[in-house]
């Protein structure tokens, strides 16, 4: 093993905290989700955009795992890249991107919002920079092998009682019921 | 080298915020532009869950559920209404959908 790993871990272990994986897979997964956060914004062909957009997907599927959070890494590769993206995929073939893919690829303002985005950026930059403190440097260790039991108690309720989210989980479900049918009455060709 | 802290991870999913805007700002396709929604969406459920992390308990990675849902919502409705357009005016630019325009 190479020492700059070695320390990470030794480090790890001095912090409190079970070695899940060395800060140089966080930097790895970092890297690839931004840089292909970078591609998806900047492609000409929007296909091209879609498959970038999977990577960076796939990269926070990463850092969801070195949070501890296996369930939530589950759904993202399930919903996300599995479902979204084939959506994605599929509306990018049925509309014609022959055309939009010649012409300019920014829109009429994309100066003023470009300079929104550097006003967001300035932000957030003053705000980390600032508030750096008030983040506390402790990294709790969840249970890993009881994640999903405990997500589902607080979704699902156990021992007979209502979880905490249950009724918003069954709202969520309402939310989807009319999204389906939104989707469908809005792509049929007569109503 | 540095441990990892909460952070980092909220760095990261600064930076991913900051793109998905610029692409929802300044791109012209509908299609990137929803993709860039995917992408704050996916910065937003980062911070939640890393957030989960620092107070040690689940209740980040239960709210990032529900914002999955609703990213998987606003995609299906977001992609029929286009469709629903194309189907109409033949173009997908941000540019050129100003029916509603005055």
């Amino acid at each position: 093993m190479n020492p700059a790993l070695n320390s990470g871990l030794n480090s790890a272990v001095n912090a409190g905290m079970a070695p899940v994986a060395t800060p140089c897979f966080f930097y790895v997964l970092a890297g690839l989700a931004v840089v292909s956060g970078l591609l998806v914004i900047t492609r000409r062909n929007a296909v091209h955009s879609a498959l970038a957009l999977i990577v960076t997907l796939l990269a926070v599927t990463g850092l969801y795992l070195m949070l501890y959070a296996p369930f939530v890494a589950a759904v993202q590769i399930f919903v996300y890249a599995g479902g979204i993206m084939l959506l994605f995929l599929f509306v990018i073939m049925l509309v014609n991107i022959e055309r939009s893919s010649k012409d300019r690829q920014f829109n009429r303002m994309w100066p003023v919002g470009l300079a929104a985005a550097c006003a967001l950026l300035a932000l957030f930059v003053t705000a980390f920079v600032k508030g750096k403190a008030l983040f506390p440097d402790r990294m709790i260790s969840l249970p890993e092998s009881s994640n999903t039991q405990q997500i589902a108690g607080m979704l699902y309720g156990e021992a007979g009682r209502m979880g905490e989210y249950t009724f918003a989980f069954e709202i969520a479900s309402l939310l989807l019921l009319v999204a389906i049918l939104g989707a469908v009455i809005m792509t049929k060709k007569k109503i | 080298m540095v441990p990892i802290t909460t952070f980092h991870y909220l760095v990261v999913a600064a930076a991913l915020f900051v793109l998905g805007v610029i692409g929802v700002l300044t791109r012209r396709n509908v299609v990137i532009v929803l993709m860039s929604i995917e992408l704050i969406l996916n910065a937003v459920n980062l911070n939640l869950v890393a957030f989960s992390r620092m107070w040690g308990n689940l209740h980040g990675q239960v709210f990032s559920i529900f914002v999955t849902v609703d990213a998987a919502a606003e995609a299906a409705v977001g992609l029929g209404i286009l469709i629903a357009f194309f189907r109409n005016k033949e173009t997908i630019n941000v540019d050129e959908i100003d029916l509603l325009k005055w």
